[in-house]
């Protein structure tokens, strides 16, 4: 109900007019260089190649999952130069150099994230699609109420805040969860929050 | 194992496992991007190919011509499918209209190509270039305009579509106290996360079909059905599916475009369905229109109760049988119920989360307000005076367990339920404030489920089960189950799920899910024990599984002794006998909810929730809890804001996508509280658990719009419950 993501048009994809290049055009291929989970990798890819699907589908990271492909519902979550981004609306041509972050890079079973493991702990999940692109805002939420980012629900623009429930609520807003684990999620995310104060 | 007597003592009973609040065994992959799902799926020694899904952009008529050649040239295009080159296509048993259209077309967004090109960028501009012409026919696509011409449908779910107990007719007529109300649910979309996804790779003859499925049984015998080749050529593979909530109980057309198209193009094929295109060529929960009659007497019996409801569905489809608690719900001596169908030329109508009750407790548990307020009885009340332990219309049944009241009551304890004021009286700042309650009710369905399990030489106990995990918690509660019965700690259960070649299961639908399936790996475990016991020289009757040993008297094995010489197998089916017919099995509870309303802007923000159920042994109540406040959370959803907006002259489903069609996010819903009886039902299975995946959305929705009505004394009637539909009645904002 919030609109917290950026939205598209209602149109009738994939067979909207205009949408494809002359049916003739050799796909433009460009070299990008970035780093995922720390690891440098080089990649040559159609420009047309959305972050998400040159990590998921060049680089074989699956973990950030393809809900909706324009920006509604926050599965694709990843961490770039330290920002959550919706990583199906940005072309992967546009991060040389950049340090992406995926669920991968937060932890692994047998060695769970803090976030990852409060998740567990209190059924922050069901389906556990949306759960990576959760678990990515999550953590870089934390790190925007500390950094002193304001939300709409901040009584004050040039303020401190707490991370409070309606701060979590407010700003998670972006990741769907139709399962409807809201209520553990933000459980989740109080108790990561309250041991790193 | 044939489950005809209730269920006495047995292993289950102990609780060592079942029963606890453990963490899903599958946490740790699917909080790591770990977890495989359908999409997810490569083969690192062959390169796939992408195929992407065009869809027809008229809802009824026929495709004139489609000109292919600017598709086929396009750079990167493999192949191109379509219904005249697909080769002979049959339909599934499950399916009511064709996967792949052409040259008829039955729906908007219904299939009608797929582009294979080497990658998904190329696939989808091409798949930009199929040019199809259409000749377009005249479609009814509006449920009231032609609500009158509306038929019997038949039988529903194995029962008349009509139901008529003593005279209903002549006892509302001459009722003291009397309501005669109509409400609107409209189309839902399950808009679950993760679209239908499909990758086929053909071995030969033999197709394999990474998907995401709830049913993997109905989803292979459809595709064979549909590809006319025998089942056993068709092997699917669903470990882990984003989300189903019904929208993924039957074969859809990427699964099967994906096998066409990877039989085309030679290799691997890889097909998601768009989000956009989700929401018209896909299934959804039909729009209904429902009439309610409810007599009683000035003290709140009802004498009366009449449930009529109205909906639509393409030609050979069913209704949503939005009636069908109301025949079970309440007491009363006269009775009639009634469903009744039209053909609209929508997209297909099909299950989702509890069909039937669903919509249509959002309409009687409103009525049932409405009808508290004109007796002046208090809601809670007025349903306890018409509880019933018996089936009403065969008063010979009895519930196998009915604790609606105990629901209802500690619900209304427990929400400070006494300190709900009148209608439009209580404000808090600028929200006027109200409270609503509603019944749930949700029948119990059990499945034939098999399992086969092994135990190793070092103790590990693996079992395999065509069981689908959708976020229902199956991976761990079966694990306990196996845990339990072979007396391990859970760290020594392997559990595979979601392949056609295991033993075919229940599958996750309709609540009966956990249940059944663990009812069938209980069989299984009853038969394995049976073998270890006679490896290891035990009469099977006396030895005991415990802590990692079998015990007999005062000899005392490791477990994993019995498999040195080699694993040892075991495979059983649960089968249902007619207890579930002899008695009426039905899982309750009580929704309690408080609301803000903005008095300015007619804003509607959830503030409380609670829900009280009683649905047998609860398995794992964490996920267990965790599925009743996703019920509660949809049901939020359907209450204030889902509506599959109908353009009602080209037929179709205008808002298709995640911002069109608005769910609920995590500004929507404040904390929820689960609480569950203490209660087993040996009359369901061995297990003594009932469904509760479902129970949690059962009158949810009309707990939220009583509560609206309590906070601002106006009545919505037809949902969703937005705020143009309060604002210009808003009492005084002074």
């Amino acid at each position: 109900m919030v609109a917290a993501s950026a939205t598209a048009a209602l149109a009738a994809v994939p067979s909207a007019a205009g949408a494809a290049p002359a049916g003739t055009d050799k796909p433009v291929l460009a070299k990008v260089g970035f780093t995922v989970n720390g690891e440098r990798r080089e990649l040559e890819l159609d420009t047309r190649t959305s972050l998400l699907d040159a990590v998921r589908e060049h680089l074989h990271l699956t973990g950030a999952k393809k809900g909706c492909d324009h920006g509604q519902c926050g599965a694709c979550t990843m961490i770039v130069d330290g920002r959550r981004i919706n990583s199906c609306l940005t072309l992967a041509v546009m991060h040389q150099d950049a340090s992406v972050m995926t669920i991968e890079g937060l932890g692994k079973p047998g060695d769970l994230h803090p976030m990852q493991a409060a998740f567990v702990k209190h059924d922050g999940y069901q389906c556990g699609f949306c759960t990576p692109g959760q678990i990515c805002s999550s953590v870089a939420v934390i790190a925007e109420i500390k950094s002193g980012i304001p939300s709409h629900v901040s009584a004050d623009l040039n303020g401190t805040y707490e991370v409070t429930d309606a701060e979590i609520r407010e700003r998670m807003s972006g990741n769907i969860c139709r399962c409807g684990a809201y209520s553990n999620i933000v459980e989740a995310i109080t108790e990561v929050a309250g041991k790193q104060a | 194992m044939k489950f005809d007597t209730p269920a006495g003592t047995n292993p289950i009973d102990r609780l060592k496992v079942v029963g606890k609040a453990t963490d899903r065994i599958d946490g740790p992959f699917k909080t790591t991007g770990t977890a495989p799902y359908a999409n997810d799926w490569h083969d690192p020694q062959a390169k796939l190919a992408y195929g992407v899904v065009v869809g027809a952009t008229i809802a009824k008529g026929r495709i004139a011509s489609m000109d292919l050649g600017a598709a086929k040239a396009a750079p990167g295009v493999v192949a191109i499918v379509t219904a005249d080159n697909a080769g002979k296509l049959g339909k599934g048993k499950l399916n009511t209209a064709k996967l792949l259209g052409g040259p008829e077309i039955e729906h908007y967004h219904q299939a009608v190509a797929v582009v294979v090109a080497e990658t998904f960028e190329q696939a989808r501009a091409a798949a930009a270039l199929v040019k199809v012409k259409y000749t377009a026919t005249e479609g009814a696509f509006d449920l009231a305009s032609v609500k009158d011409g509306a038929k019997d449908p038949g039988d529903v779910q194995g029962s008349p579509s009509s139901s008529s107990v003593g005279d209903f007719a002549g006892a509302f007529a001459s009722a003291p106290v009397k309501l005669d109300e109509s409400y609107e649910t409209p189309d839902h979309a399950h808009a679950m996360m993760e679209p239908h996804a499909s990758v086929a790779s053909w071995d030969g003859d033999k197709v394999t079909v990474w998907t995401s499925n709830q049913m993997i049984a109905w989803g292979t015998r459809d595709l064979a059905l549909t590809l006319d080749v025998p089942q056993e050529k068709v092997r699917m593979v669903s470990p882990f599916i984003g989300g189903g909530f019904g929208g993924k109980l039957f074969l859809r057309s990427e699964a099967l475009l994906a096998a066409l198209g990877a039989r085309a193009a030679g290799r691997a094929v890889k097909v998601a369905l768009t989000r956009p295109q989700m929401f018209n060529n896909t299934t959804h929960r039909p729009a209904t229109l429902q009439r309610i009659r409810i007599g009683a007497t000035p003290d709140g019996k009802i004498t009366a109760i009449g449930h009529e409801s109205w909906s639509g569905d393409l030609p050979e489809g069913g209704p949503e049988a939005a009636v069908l608690q109301t025949r079970l719900l309440y007491a009363a001596p006269n009775r009639m119920t009634a469903l009744r169908l039209v053909v609209l030329d929508l997209p297909e109508g099909n299950a989702m989360r509890a069909p039937g009750e669903a919509p249509g407790l959002m309409a009687l548990e409103v009525a049932m307000d409405e009808m508290a307020e004109k007796l002046g009885i208090d809601p809670v009340r007025f349903r306890e005076i018409n509880d019933t332990q018996v089936d009403p219309e065969k008063p010979e049944r009895a519930f196998s367990q009915r604790s609606l009241v105990a629901c209802l009551r500690q619900g209304a304890e427990r929400f400070g339920w006494d300190k709900r004021g009148k209608p439009g009286q209580v404000r808090d700042g600028r929200w006027l404030v109200g409270m609503g309650m509603a019944s749930a009710f949700r029948n119990n369905m059990v499945l034939k489920s098999a399992a086969r399990v092994r135990l190793d030489g070092k103790g590990m106990v693996i079992v395999e089960t065509d069981m689908t995990d959708i976020g229902n918690g199956s991976y761990t509660i079966i694990g306990q189950t196996a845990a339990e019965m072979m007396g391990v700690t859970l760290d020594k259960v392997i559990v595979r799920l979601g392949d056609s070649d295991f033993p075919v299961s229940s599958g996750s639908g309709g609540q009966f899910g956990a249940n059944s399936s663990t009812s069938g790996v209980y069989a299984a475990c009853m038969k394995l024990r049976e073998a270890v016991a006679g490896k290891l020289g035990f009469n099977s009757a006396d030895a005991v599984f415990e802590d990692g040993q079998v015990r007999s008297g005062n000899r005392n094995v490791p477990l994993a002794q019995a498999a040195t010489g080699g694993d040892i197998v075991a495979e059983d089916a649960i089968e249902f006998g007619d207890l579930d017919k002899t008695h009426q099995q039905s899982t309750f509870g009580g929704h309690f909810v408080e609301v803000g309303v903005d008095v300015a802007t007619a804003e509607i923000r959830v503030r409380r929730m609670l829900a009280v159920c009683a649905s047998g042994r609860i398995l794992n109540p964490k996920s267990a809890r965790s599925q009743v406040i996703g019920g509660m959370t949809m049901g939020v959803g359907a209450a204030l804001m889902e509506e599959l907006a109908v353009d009602t002259k080209r037929g179709y489903f205008v808002n298709h996508d995640l911002a069109g069609y608005e769910v609920p996010v995590h500004a929507d819903i404040p904390h929820q509280e689960v609480i569950f009886l203490d209660e087993v039902d040996p009359m369901s299975s061995p297990m003594k658990a009932k469904g509760v995946g479902e129970l949690g959305i059962c009158g949810v929705g009309a707990a939220v719009a009583n509560a609206v009505y309590n906070a601002t004394g106006l009545r919505v009637r037809d949902y969703p419950i937005t705020l143009d539909k309060l604002l210009n009645r808003m009492p005084d904002a002074a």
